[in-house]
């Protein structure tokens, strides 16, 4: 499609137009400089440029044209929202979680300044008009994780009409067991008048086997990236699961086996994208969401390779499947309700399975350090990150905290920092 | 000759070693023109090749020296230098112009862990140079004249701009100047040891970095870690130890 058609679709979407453009001028400079300067990438990598590069044009294009179809778009920010159920809807489903700092200004006057970037950044695009995603949607759900997010729902949807909050519980109790799958059957009550669409057993046994096919993709390249020499760079997957929350999600399961396919034929060649030796770093923490490269360039440019990412833009949200064996809609809801019930996000309390998580996987991928990444002013993760400094320091595994925001300011001493940690390898 | 290069915020130190022995130190303010002054810095020698390490390490990098130049972290040189002058010390505290740091180093002067102070100035060089500005004394008295203090009185900003703001408020109020001084060298001292607790906090300490000649922040340290004599080690030129431990390195 031609750029002026582009321009066409995002002006019926309201966008600014100037400031989108420069936006985009950014991004482009921006993935430029981080992603398309990397030596040895994989052929894959092609279909990763090319989604970046049409995400706001062809990706948009084609909800425009799922929605003339009748398909309604459901926009989330967080992995705990169940998107088996969405397809089962006919929906499509799409992260909105942002990474950038546009809009910040804005996002300022009606949020508290001590509010994380990410929930600054949503509001930011929302009320500079930026994301043509948000624009897009017929339902955005937001769900009752931090408290920073809670509330900023509640001024988010003073701003749009179609706001849908998901109570997501805070404990592991039976109790909360039980009040999480009465949430589940309530957004699929929602979605189904939403979409007019009734979810039968059979539609949402499609949906569980296409959500499971991709996080099995995922899991799969995870497995892969792994081996020494590292065959993809920690920044390629990052964009992998990126890419996750917003691509079609059977073109993005094809798309990553066969890049996974190409990293097997690499791994067999004893092909690596770095030499043997090179430190191996894994992160853990916060999500980090499109176009939020800055810690993990920092990384790699000085000399380690990441070869994990524990985080809901990572295993968290590829590492359980639901049970694929119920067979009524009664026991796929319940499978649903089990699998997002092991998610461990640093909301819930107590959570003794994310330091065990984090512990076993630093294991499992033979790391050479930890580096704990927190947004300032997140207090979960950055509560959780004093304590997983102890328990992985017992264990005498390095790790490193960094707090940081979206800015590029403190990207100097970022880097001092890092590579004192890589020195002390 | 090898030659340890530190660029700091404030001021650049050279040390130049010749097998193994310290052969010369000296030091340059930085300035708004770094490069200019590095080429003084290195005007009358030709070391074979040059560590250089701090927050301007890349600048010595793209300076276009005549002998090969290598970088390294101001974390580990630090380290390595207070090792070698201190062997003792398994925690080793900087504190310069721009940032402070708490090392945590094994027996064998490893780093173990390090913390450093975020992008603010707070509890670094910079705070007491700016609050010494404020009584008008030279930024180098500034401890001799907090020590003439006898009731700190508690300063909560841990922000330069509003302890200035604090101080300023204190002295309207008719507290004694000494006193205040005082309650700043306190601020930067708590927060300080805050800092070597995040690392484990052990002694001996070896406090290092241009902050270690103010006499005022050794003994409020002393206080606070309970250190004595041998538990708290400052090298007698403290501001050179990441150059030296930049040129042991190089
Ligand atoms: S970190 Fe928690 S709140 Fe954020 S996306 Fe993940 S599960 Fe949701
Ligand atoms: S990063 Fe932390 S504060 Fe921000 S939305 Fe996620 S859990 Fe909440």
């Amino acid at each position: 499609m031609s750029e002026s058609a582009y321009r066409e679709m995002w002006e019926k979407l309201d966008l600014d137009l100037a400031a989108h453009d420069g936006l985009l001028e950014v991004l482009g400079k921006f993935y430029g400089d981080i992603y398309l300067s990397q030596k040895g990438r994989l052929n894959g990598a092609e279909y990763l440029d090319f989604v970046l590069s049409e995400v706001h044009g062809l990706r948009i294009k084609e909800l425009q044209d799922a929605k003339a179809q009748g398909k309604k778009v459901i926009g989330t920010f967080c992995v705990f929202v169940p998107e088996e159920l969405s397809l089962a809807a006919d929906a499509v489903q799409v992260g909105l979680c942002s990474g950038a700092d546009a809009g910040k200004e804005l996002a300022e006057e009606i949020v508290p300044r001590n509010t994380c970037a990410l929930i600054k950044s949503f509001i930011g695009f929302k009320l500079a008009k930026l994301c043509p995603f948000t624009e897009s949607c017929d339902m955005i759900v937001g769900e009752t994780t931090c408290d920073g997010k809670k509330k900023a729902y509640e001024t988010f949807g003073e701003h749009v009409d179609n706001m849908y909050v998901m109570e997501v519980p805070q404990r592991k109790e039976a109790s909360d067991r039980e009040l999480w799958k009465s949430e589940v059957l309530r957004f699929k009550d929602s979605l189904e008048e939403l979409t007019g669409v009734e979810i039968t057993a059979e539609r949402l046994k499609e949906g569980i086997r296409i959500v499971n096919e991709k996080r099995r993709a995922l899991q799969r390249l995870n497995a892969l990236r792994a081996a020494v020499p590292t065959p993809i760079s920690g920044r390629d997957v990052l964009l992998v699961n990126q890419i996750s929350f917003y691509d079609d999600p059977v073109r993005f399961t094809e798309n990553i086996n066969k890049l996974c396919d190409e990293i097997e034929e690499r791994i067999a060649a004893s092909e690596g994208v770095v030499p043997e030796g090179t430190p191996r770093v894994m992160l853990s923490g916060c999500p980090m969401a499109v176009p939020n490269w800055k810690l993990p360039w920092l990384i790699e440019s000085s000399g380690a390779v990441i070869v994990g990412e524990e985080s809901c833009i990572g295993t968290r949200n590829s590492r359980d499947l639901v049970d694929e064996s119920g067979e009524t809609l009664e026991e796929m809801l319940d499978n649903i309700a089990d699998r997002y019930m092991k998610i461990d996000c640093a909301c819930f309390t107590p959570n003794d399975e994310r330091p065990q998580n984090v512990e076993s996987m630093a294991r499992e991928l033979d790391v050479d350090g930890v580096i704990q990444y927190a947004l300032m002013f997140c207090q979960p993760y950055t509560h959780e990150s004093i304590k997983l400094d102890r328990r992985l320091s017992e264990a005498e595994i390095p790790v490193l905290g960094i707090e940081t925001d979206y800015s590029m300011e403190d990207a100097e001493q970022l880097k001092t920092r890092v590579e004192a940690f890589l020195e002390m390898m | 000759m090898i030659a340890g290069i530190d660029i700091g915020s404030r001021s650049m130190e050279l040390v130049l070693l010749d097998d193994g022995n310290i052969v010369s130190q000296r030091t340059l303010p930085t300035t708004f023109d770094p490069v200019a002054q590095l080429r003084k810095l290195l005007a009358d020698v030709a070391p074979e090749r040059c560590m250089a390490t701090g927050y301007g390490r890349e600048l010595v990098r793209e300076a276009g020296l005549p002998c090969p130049v290598d970088t390294v972290t101001e974390i580990k040189a630090h380290a390595t230098g207070a090792h070698a002058l201190h062997p003792e010390a398994v925690t080793v505290l900087d504190i310069g112009g721009q940032d402070t740091k708490a090392i945590s180093l094994s027996k064998a002067g490893k780093v173990l862990k390090f913390e450093m102070n975020d992008r603010c100035a707070a509890g670094t060089g910079k705070f007491l140079e700016y609050t010494a500005a404020v009584f008008q004394i030279p930024v180098e008295e500034f401890g001799e004249y907090a020590l003439m203090g006898e009731n700190a009185p508690v300063i909560n900003s841990m922000c330069t701009v509003f302890a200035e703001t604090e101080a300023t408020s204190l002295m309207a109020r008719g507290t004694r100047p000494e006193d205040i001084a005082l309650g700043l060298h306190m601020s930067i001292a708590r927060r300080t040891v805050n800092m070597l607790r995040r690392v484990g906090g052990k002694l001996p300490v070896a406090f290092v970095g241009g902050v270690a000649r103010n006499p005022c922040m050794t003994s409020l340290l002393r206080q606070l870690l309970k250190a004595d004599g041998p538990d708290l080690l400052t090298p007698e030129a403290p501001e050179m130890t990441g150059a030296l431990g930049a040129a042991m390195l190089a």
